[in-house]
């Protein structure tokens, strides 16, 4: 059984552009959303040097980390190219309009 | 990781082996769908295309890809699409059947029939085996337990990636890697890449001992173990243990290492079951003529499978030869396979190792040996009777090539000798630094692509067909596509063969597109173009919305074209211009407030200091363009630190964008005795003029009050140095990575023809430089003759000029400081706020 969080609409999140969250007790999350209307969350840290992926520029399904440029891919978290590295993901769905987040926590359980 | 593109169901297999109707051509069933199977197709489709049909056989669920490439992909550097040799497109395009994951379990050689896993007979007339090999697997107890795999397929990555997936849960798991040559100490560094504690063992006392000698060994294990890796050479197996699965391994000194994975890489043995029931003559390998025919002329053979004149090659260069003398054996050309020299480089990341030939001494062998123990580089070159005979690099592999080249040739080295342990730029003589020199010294055979058996001549001939940029050999002729290690060999052939107009020429704005900067933006103006979606649709941009790369360069390149009226995309911003602020390291912010020449007065020097105590900042610093850089603002707190900022009547410094920085200044003539104008005063006048203009890239400007220069003018973007009878203005310098002095546009008698040249050499560069590119490369360039033909020369080009540039500006003179402090966009500055819990179906 997964906790699912409401945290808005998708209209509160710009398009190519991200928005962060806070969880007690969790590392900020940020909220993706893609050109084509996807959305996809990542804990907000760059597997290189933590960069808040959120202020990255968002482009087809990946996001270029603000500090060195680094590219995740955003249903993976994997570094694109030559650089190595994974940031978590975080289950995200939409329903009746909403943006729904999985709780970490209860992945772990779940796992 | 997504593998699921390359798998193929066998949905359609029954289709497949429909013999056209009417197709009398001889029927080629190739068994193994690995590098060999699929390069000897290759050659083959090269040589004569319609020649025979063909049907492939593959044991794994996959298209061709490229084995060797699993180290990377294990480490994260690729994904499986990147390493897929052959896409499904290929076999289709080539009329070739392929049938996956259906493994060959017979040969009738009699009636010429090959049959199956799933019981499918398929006749042949000719037959190619191409098994490969099999990892060998030390015959102690617990090597069946689950857990213990070897490295050898895609199979055997996604099992080592789910290991170190599960070891995450548990804190970081343990795996232990049997074997410590190159199949071993790849897959050990992949697995320690993904988080797992890695040990190494390995039977003899150094590492890598068929490649390297004991000093490089020796080099390489410290590096591995400096990795956060334990190795332990001459460390024997005696089990492995477990219950159900695998828990450790048992050494035979008593030795015990806890692990959840064991990987297996002490070697492969050639995979010979198939061709030994068939009755084929098989020793070690396969056994095959100089045109891979084996005891049945019907039958061939190729690649890691084969023995060849009484030797078994495990390693990829030799699989090429194999194949391009099989090829011209089946179209009737007769150029037999001799057999092949082989080298080898480690694929980890950061370590540079590479080997070829004998090593091992003996008589009359000599050894030249350099080592340079600061930078970590062991070189050895044996050489016997003027010929080098074999050589092991270690941390500097620039030369192996050159090195492999001689060997292979049996070049006679002595004029070189001396010079030969330096490497091929010292030993060619003269200005022979220049790598372009060096490659162009290399033979035409020489090989450029070791992954992908690609020679030199075969990367000259693919450039001179067409391929003009780095993207385009890849696609043409595979040099460069998969390790990458040769990509700086391969842009020194492309430079080398089109000429220096290659880095101006064919240079794409980035892989988004095939039009260069200028091509772009000559569209941009020419088709009237008003926004980013649109330019990527007339110009075919390759994907959905750019990259990184384009979109911050379109922004601008549109911005600059149509002041006024192009509505800035912020999302095609980096984070400093979209937040107006300095990203550091931490995920904070810095805060330059502008300060107009440098200058400043009480009221702002105490809205500073009360912001810095307000929010907690923790350091504040004067920055090298003599601005206050306030540090560690975070982003919910920057709306208020701007409008605290704005109210004492300070603007943001733009001192984060690709835009107008700052201008630089020295007392001048009002304080200092020797000025010789107002050099502050020019200062703050240039700023006010200048200060909010977009820029291709960050743009600097200084004002000096007499030739000594005290505000560094002759290394700024523009820069003005005052003298008695006037103002000489300089431009194009760069105080960076390469330091480049300014070169003298003119010189001018008043404060007003300053500022004129100043806004006109601005708008030039705006207009004509290419997004990310400064001013110094830009004038080195286009040459700084150019400039002065449109600044100097041309009186009333520099006019229009000029009031373009002050057109733009009464557009982009807003302070976005005081837009954010109002409320605009603050969305950006605060966290999305979760609702109350809601329970999933």
């Amino acid at each position: 059984m997964t906790d699912w969080i409401d945290i808005g609409t998708l209209s509160d999140i710009p398009q190519r552009g991200a928005r962060t969250v806070r969880l007690d007790g969790e590392p900020e999350i940020a909220v993706f959303r893609t050109g084509d209307d996807k959305v996809f969350a990542l804990v907000n840290e760059c597997p290189h040097k933590k960069g808040p992926l959120s202020q990255g520029i968002v482009h087809g399904h990946s996001v270029a980390c603000p500090l060195h440029n680094w590219n995740i891919a955003l249903a993976s978290g994997q570094a694109q190219g030559a650089d190595t590295g994974c940031t978590p993901t975080i289950a995200v769905r939409e329903e009746n309009g909403r943006i729904l987040l999985s709780r970490p926590e209860a992945m772990k359980d779940a796992a | 990781m997504d593998f699921q593109d390359g798998i193929e169901t066998n949905s359609d297999y029954d289709d497949a082996l429909v013999v056209p109707c009417g197709d009398v051509r001889e029927h080629l069933v190739v068994i193994g769908n690995g590098m060999a199977g699929c390069r000897a197709i290759e050659e083959l489709l090269a040589r004569d295309a319609g020649r025979y049909r063909v049907t492939i056989f593959g044991a794994e669920p996959h298209v061709n890809y490229n084995r060797i490439m699993l180290s990377p992909v294990l480490a994260g550097e690729k994904t499986f699409d990147q390493i897929v040799i052959n896409t499904r497109e290929w076999y289709d395009d080539n009329g070739i059947d392929l049938i996956t994951a259906d493994p060959v379990t017979a040969i009738d050689r009699a009636a010429k029939t090959v049959t199956s896993r799933s019981g499918r007979t398929v006749h042949y007339d000719r037959l190619l085996i191409a098994t490969g090999s099999d990892p060998f697997i030390i015959p102690v107890p617990g090597k069946d337990l689950p857990g213990v795999i070897s490295f050898r397929d895609m199979h055997d990555v996604d099992t080592m990636l789910a290991a170190a997936e599960a070891g995450k849960a548990n804190g970081g798991g343990s795996a232990v890697v049997i074997g410590g040559g190159l199949l071993g100490l790849e897959a050990a560094h992949g697995l320690t890449l993904r988080g797992m504690k890695v040990t190494v063992i390995h039977l003899m006392p150094t590492l890598m001992e068929r490649q390297l000698d004991e000093a490089a060994g020796w080099l390489l294990k410290s590096a591995l173990e400096g990795r956060g890796q334990t190795i332990l050479t001459g460390a024997d197996t005696a089990e492995i243990y477990g219950e159900g699965k695998v828990e450790g391994v048992r050494l035979k000194d008593g030795r015990d290492i806890p692990a959840s994975l064991v990987v297996m890489a002490v070697g492969i043995r050639p995979s010979t079951a198939l061709a030994r029931e068939a009755g084929l003559d098989v020793n070690r390998g396969i056994r095959v003529d100089d045109h891979m025919v084996t005891s049945d002329p019907c039958v061939l053979a190729v690649g890691e499978c084969v023995e060849h004149d009484g030797n078994v090659y495990g390693l990829v260069a030799p699989l090429w030869d194999m194949c391009r003398s099989l090829a011209d054996g089946l179209t009737d050309r007769h150029t037999g396979y001799r057999g092949s020299v082989t080298s080898t480089k480690l694929k980890v990341a950061g370590l540079d190792v590479f080997s070829a030939g004998d090593f091992s001494g003996g008589e009359g062998c000599e050894d030249i040996v350099l080592r340079d123990a600061a930078r970590g580089v062991y070189k050895r070159v044996v050489v016997k009777d003027d010929k080098v005979v074999g050589a092991v690099l270690y941390g500097d592999t620039a030369d192996g090539g050159w090195y492999f080249d001689l060997l292979k040739k049996g070049q006679d080295v002595s004029e070189v000798r001396d010079l030969l342990i330096f490497g091929q730029a010292f030993a060619s003589g003269g200005g022979a630094l220049d790598p372009k020199a060096a490659v162009a010294a290399l033979s035409e055979d020489a090989e450029i692509c070791g992954c992908n058996g690609v020679s030199k001549g075969q990367v000259v001939g693919c450039i001179e067909a067409g391929a003009c940029s780095i993207d385009a050999v890849r696609a043409g002729c595979k040099a460069s596509a998969s390790c990458g290690q040769c990509t700086g060999l391969v842009e020194s052939l492309l430079a080398l063969t089109l000429g220096e107009g290659v880095e101006a020429g064919p240079k794409t704005m980035c892989k988004c597109t095939s039009f260069t900067h200028d091509d772009v933006r000559r569209e941009i103006v020419a088709q009237d173009m008003r926004s980013i979606p649109e330019v990527m649709q007339k110009l075919h941009w390759s994907t959905p919305d750019g990259c990184s790369s384009c979109r911050p360069a379109l922004n601008y390149y549109l911005l600059c074209a149509l002041p006024g009226e192009y509505v800035d995309d912020q999302q095609s911003r980096f984070v400093n211009e979209r937040m107006h602020a300095n990203i550091q390291k931490d995920g904070t912010y810095s805060v330059v407030p502008r300060m107009w020449g440098g200058l400043t007065n009480p009221r702002e020097l105490r809205a500073i200091a009360d912001v810095v105590e307000k929010y907690d900042a923790p350091m504040v610093k004067v920055t090298g363009g003599q601005r206050l850089d306030i540090f560690g603002i975070k982003k919910e707190d920057l709306p208020a630190v701007w409008a605290d900022l704005n109210a004492a009547g300070m603007v943001s410094g733009h001192a984060y964008g690709k835009s107008l920085r700052t201008v630089k200044t020295c007392v001048g003539s009002e304080w200092c005795r020797f000025g010789t104008q107002d050099s502050t005063g020019l200062g703050v006048k240039t700023e006010r003029m200048t200060w909010g203009s977009w820029m291709p890239h960050k743009f600097k400007i200084a004002v000096s009050g007499c030739p000594r220069n005290c505000a560094e003018a002759t290394i700024k973007d523009f820069g003005i140095v005052c003298v008695d009878s006037g103002y000489e203005l300089h431009v194009g310098g760069n105080g960076g990575i390469h330091v480049r002095a300014t070169d003298l546009l003119c010189k001018v008698s008043t404060e007003e023809e300053a500022l004129e040249y100043c806004a006109a050499f601005i708008q030039v560069y705006r207009e004509e430089a290419r997004y990310l590119e400064r001013t110094a490369p830009w004038i080195e360039r286009i040459g700084v003759d150019y400039v002065k033909s449109r600044v100097v020369e041309d009186e009333a080009g520099r006019k229009a000029l000029a009031e373009r540039f002050l057109y733009s500006q009464r557009f982009s003179q807003d302070d976005p400081w005081a837009e954010r402090a109002s409320g605009d966009r603050a969305y950006l500055h605060q966290h999305l706020q979760p609702q109350a819990l809601e329970a999933a179906e």
